[in-house]
């Protein structure tokens, strides 16, 4: 009953998650994976509780049930536009769980040395010879390290995501140094506990982890939140695979290379969406080449209702291109509204989603889904880039940078090299936008001053209402 | 202040320059607008039109000068119109003032600003009140029009049970505005067009239009239209005569011939000869639009239409825009529309003459007593100059090979490396760490390794799906927590505590909110 049940347990679970994460490849087949995924986790509590849990299943049961409750309740209230912030603000927990248990594995070390009560974990520890027992030590100084970095990077990444935090990115004064600073304590605490094993130094070094974490991501301004969301996704999942390190948990190992894995994948991705080194983005602020940029010539040409009504009734082709203006106005059922209606009469219409739109890895994707677009019509930048020249009206919905035709244009220009959609080619470009200032990164964008390009300033949602009734 | 617009007193002119929908807007700038009785008749406006659009209605040209603070004509005012303009009026039309000097001074002296709609530059910003250019679009349409009305035969070819029908083969000399709008036209009522510049740029506009541009074998490097705001310029001797060379060439094949060439402050060039046109096919149409300056074919007689003795039909209309009043009134009405928007920039219906403006500095001719043209040279060029760009070398079938196994090679290689490197640190820990580490050590790159096979192939449009299961499988250090809450001291049960409802809320919330987002997916 012991232990080999357990193992033969985590195994199962561990290929029902391996399952569920690759059933993600398409839209269909996802929906039965999250089932997998499901499964292992409830596989893998149970097969817990019943072989290596020590005691206190009543407490236990009632804590998960608990956090189950809190769980439902913000699965089902929360709005898909704040989708970043769930996932960061779950982040944060997964962060933090790693901190305690990270301690629970510390404080156990001193009880298995001091040989009293020993739970199942002390008594495993009670085994092991000095050098495990020091190996032991940096497997948990790790997982406390990277959980305490998760758990205030995802509180900032959320505080900024939900507007409650400044979103631009702000250093406190000695920047970079503060940081290398931090890191330098850490390791000289490391040292210190590899040494000793006392409490005190573990303390500080979470101290400054905290810090690290909190600084890095202030550092980081808002447009690049997918990098660091995926960032510290990857994060929690290393925490978890170090804390397996230290408990010899199989289980946790893998899952946490899974997660782990995952995350720096999607963080390499939006990355190459950008066309930014992984270090320039998580340093702050925008690199690039130094000089003098192109100057924009003309001027930016509004238009009413009447005229992008005019034009998309005449359109047989139309793509969209949302960003994250889209979600901030929460247009996407007005979107959704007039692609039925242009649908309706027979035209091609088609989004194009660049990889960094939005706030989160395929944020747009969710969004536009949720106002129930058929997933076949929202395409991805690779798919769609070359289709432009054939389109007859593109629409550029609160997006920005991804839209810039310097990228290409202008090898001053810091955005420069950055994979964009090729919007300008279509005949006719419309613009909603709510003013005509510049976008996250304060570069001019030339698309709003191009001949077939025409402003429609306003909401979002707004202008999008006020357009919908005049196509017929 | 008012706007007024006079009946054309020139003679055979049809068109108006305001129309009630132009009225419309020019009443939102703030302005009144005045009309003299049945100016827009010949164009298909009446004069209840007009009042219904709020346009005030005048019996005479006379009446309408007194009213008007603003006239907005089409053709240059005749001197009897030039003498009644007085201090402060504006008058906005075609004026050609380098031709026309002394109505120039007239004007001058009567004290009137006058805004010559033919000198406003041409720069982006201008396109919308460039009335030579709308014009010139409505000439090249109606040019082909007036072709096909005096050619016997369709111009698409077809197969019908009563014999087959060649198709019209066209030939458009100067790829201008006028030329294109006639490309255009031609093309789509289904002839094969030709079509020629000296301008070796607009090559690629004749391609986009559906013609095929006429190249010459001339290996001298024309000047490209970009120093010149976008006109042709004047030609080398030798260019001109390898040009007649190749109209000599493909004259007897062509049916329609229509020429636009013009260059700026010239008279036409002569593109089309005696020759040319005696050895036409009979029934044959030459359409000369640069008749008002010699024409680009000297048989070409102004304003009329002549039959050659071999039966190819010359037309030297001057007046086509007029012949389509509606439509050309429409435009030039906007034309001046987005003029006056530019001049009123607040909207209160005052013009605000901004001499500092380019498209406004370049378009006045007279201005507060003083002569004003010719103006100075823009600040923004017309149209950018294209460097010239070497063809991308084509690379052979045995250089795309090499470079393939290049490439390949290089992956290889660094493969090769990475899992060598790879290697050898694994062997490196393995010689330090304890055997029960290492266990977990395999465990955990493997893990890896199969993590990064699994994420690649997950879908882009299911990325926030994704961090939100892993988000609730990270929370697997549940574990962790559960192994250890039953042992040891009140902090660590705590602690355990507070880490299992936490993970808790991220089992729960991550899978939900997962299966909420994957069911919202749905195929159309």
């Amino acid at each position: 009953m012991e232990f080999g049940f357990t193992t033969a347990a985590y195994v199962v679970a561990a290929v029902l998650f391996i399952l569920s994460l690759g059933g993600l490849s398409g839209q269909e087949s996802a929906k039965r994976a999250v089932w997998y995924g499901i499964a292992g986790m409830a596989l893998a509590v149970v097969a817990t509780l019943m072989g290596p849990a020590s005691g206190l299943w009543l407490l236990s049961l009632i804590l998960i049930a608990g956090g189950g409750v809190i769980g439902y309740q913000l699965a089902t209230k929360v709005q898909m536009t704040q989708m970043p912030e769930l996932v960061a603000a779950m982040h944060s927990l997964v962060g933090l769980a790693a901190v305690f248990v990270g301690y629970i594995a510390h404080f156990e070390i001193g009880n298995a040395a001091a040989g009293g009560d020993l739970g199942t974990f002390a008594a495993m520890i009670a085994h092991k010879s000095p050098v495990e027992i020091n190996i032991l030590r940096v497997e948990l100084f790790l997982g406390v390290f990277i959980g305490a970095i998760t758990f205030t990077g995802s509180i900032i990444a959320y505080g900024k995501l939900a507007g409650k935090v400044d979103s631009a990115a702000k250093k406190l004064p000695g920047g970079h140094l503060l940081n290398i600073a931090a890191a330098a304590i850490s390791v000289l605490t490391l040292i210190w506990y590899f040494n000793t094993g006392g409490l005190f130094p573990l303390f500080l070094m979470t101290l400054a982890a905290l810090f690290i974490g909190y600084h890095l991501i202030t550092g980081i301004g808002g447009a690049d939140m997918p990098v660091v969301v995926s960032m510290l996704n990857s994060y929690s999942g290393w925490a978890a695979a170090a804390i397996g390190f230290s408990l010899g948990n199989d289980l946790l190992i893998v899952v946490g290379a899974l997660v782990g894995s995952s995350g720096a994948i999607l963080s390499y991705i939006m990355c190459k969406a950008m066309n930014r080194s992984f270090i320039s983005v998580i340093l702050g602020g925008f690199g690039g080449p130094a000089g003098e940029q192109m100057a924009v010539e003309g001027e930016q040409i509004a238009i009413d209702s009447d005229g992008v009504a005019t034009a998309l009734n005449e359109a047989d082709s139309v793509v969209i291109i949302p960003g994250y203006g889209m979600a901030v106005a929460q247009a996407q059922s007005s979107v959704a509204e007039l692609v039925r209606k242009l649908r309706a009469k027979g035209k091609t219409v088609r989004f194009a989603i660049h990889p960094v739109a939005g706030r989160l890895p395929g944020h747009m994707n969710v969004l536009l889904a949720e106002a129930k677009v058929p997933y076949d019509i929202v395409m991805e930048m690779d798919e769609i880039n070359d289709d432009f020249p054939s389109t007859d009206v593109a629409i550029v919905i609160g997006s920005n940078d991804i839209v810039n035709p310097a990228a290409q244009d202008d090898p001053n220009s810091p955005i420069a090299g950055m994979p964009v959609l090729e919007c300008w080619k279509a005949k006719q470009v419309f613009v909603s936008k709510r003013g005509q200032g510049t976008g996250y990164s304060g570069i001019e964008n030339p698309l709003f001053y191009k001949e077939n390009t025409r402003m429609f300033y306003g909401d979002a949602k707004k202008s999008l209402d006020e357009l919908l009734p005049k196509i017929d | 202040m008012k706007i007024g617009t006079p009946k054309e007193t020139f003679q055979g002119e049809d068109r108006v320059a305001m129309t009630p929908a132009s009225a419309k807007d020019l009443q939102k700038l703030g302005y009144d607008c005045v009309i003299e009785s049945g100016a827009g008749i010949a164009a298909g406006f009446s004069d209840k039109s007009y009042q219904d659009a709020g346009v005030e209605v005048v019996k005479t040209g006379v009446a309408l000068f007194k009213a008007a603070d603003i006239i907005a004509k089409v053709r240059p005012p005749s001197d009897a119109e030039t003498k009644r303009l007085r201090e402060g009026q504006t008058l906005i039309s075609f004026f050609y003032p380098a031709q026309n000097d002394k109505l120039m001074g007239l004007a001058n002296k009567q004290g009137a600003t006058v805004i010559a709609m033919d000198m406003v530059p041409r720069i982006s910003r201008a396109q919308k009140m460039d009335a030579l250019s709308s014009m010139a679009n409505i000439a090249g349409y109606r040019a082909v029009i007036e072709a096909s009305n005096n050619f016997g035969r369709f111009f698409t070819g077809q197969i019908t049970a009563a014999g087959k029908v060649p198709p019209a083969k066209v030939l458009v000399v100067g790829a201008g505005v006028a030329g294109l709008a006639a490309i255009g036209t031609a093309t789509s009522l289904g002839a094969i067009t030709y079509a020629f510049d000296v301008r070796p740029e607009v090559a690629e506009q004749v391609e986009s239009m559906g013609a095929e541009f006429v190249f010459l074998d001339f290996k001298e490097e024309q000047a490209d239209g970009a120093a010149s705001g976008g006109y042709a310029s004047v030609s080398s001797p030798e260019f001109a005569a390898a040009q007649l060379a190749k109209f000599r060439e493909i004259a007897p094949d062509m049916d329609i011939v229509i020429t636009t060439a013009l260059i700026p402050g010239r008279d036409a060039p002569e593109l089309w000869t005696k020759d040319m046109v005696e050895s036409m096919k009979p029934g044959s149409v030459i359409i000369d639009l640069a008749a008002e300056r010699g024409g680009n074919c000297k048989l070409t007689v102004m304003d009329e239409k002549i039959v050659t003795d071999n039966g190819v039909t010359i037309i030297g209309y001057t007046d086509f825009p007029s012949r389509m009043a509606a439509q050309s009134s429409t435009l030039y009405a906007t034309n001046i529309r987005h003029m006056m928007t530019d001049l009123t920039p607040d909207k209160d219906g005052k013009p605000h003459h901004n001499m500092d403006d380019d498209v406004i500095r370049g378009a006045t001719a007279t201005h507060g007593g003083e002569i004003t043209f010719p103006p100075p040279k823009p600040k923004i060029a017309a149209i950018a100059a294209v460097a010239k760009k070497p063809a991308p070398k084509e690379l052979t079938a045995e250089e795309k090979k090499a470079a393939e196994t290049a490439a390949f090679k290089t992956q290889t290689r660094n493969q090769v490396g990475l899992l060598a490197i790879g290697g050898a640190l694994l062997l490196a820990i393995g010689l330090v760490a304890p055997a029960s580490f290492m266990q977990h050590f395999i465990v955990f790159v493997l893990s890896v390794f199969i993590g990064f096979q699994v994420i690649w192939g997950v879908a882009h449009s299911l990325h926030t799906p994704l961090m939100a299961v892993t988000n609730a499988i990270s929370s697997i250090i549940i574990l962790g927590a559960l192994v250890q809450v039953g042992s040891g001291s009140f902090l660590v049960i705590l602690l355990a505590a507070l880490a299992i409802f936490m993970t808790g809320i991220n089992i729960f919330g991550g899978f939900l909110v997962t299966r909420r987002m994957l069911a919202m997916f749905q195929k159309s």
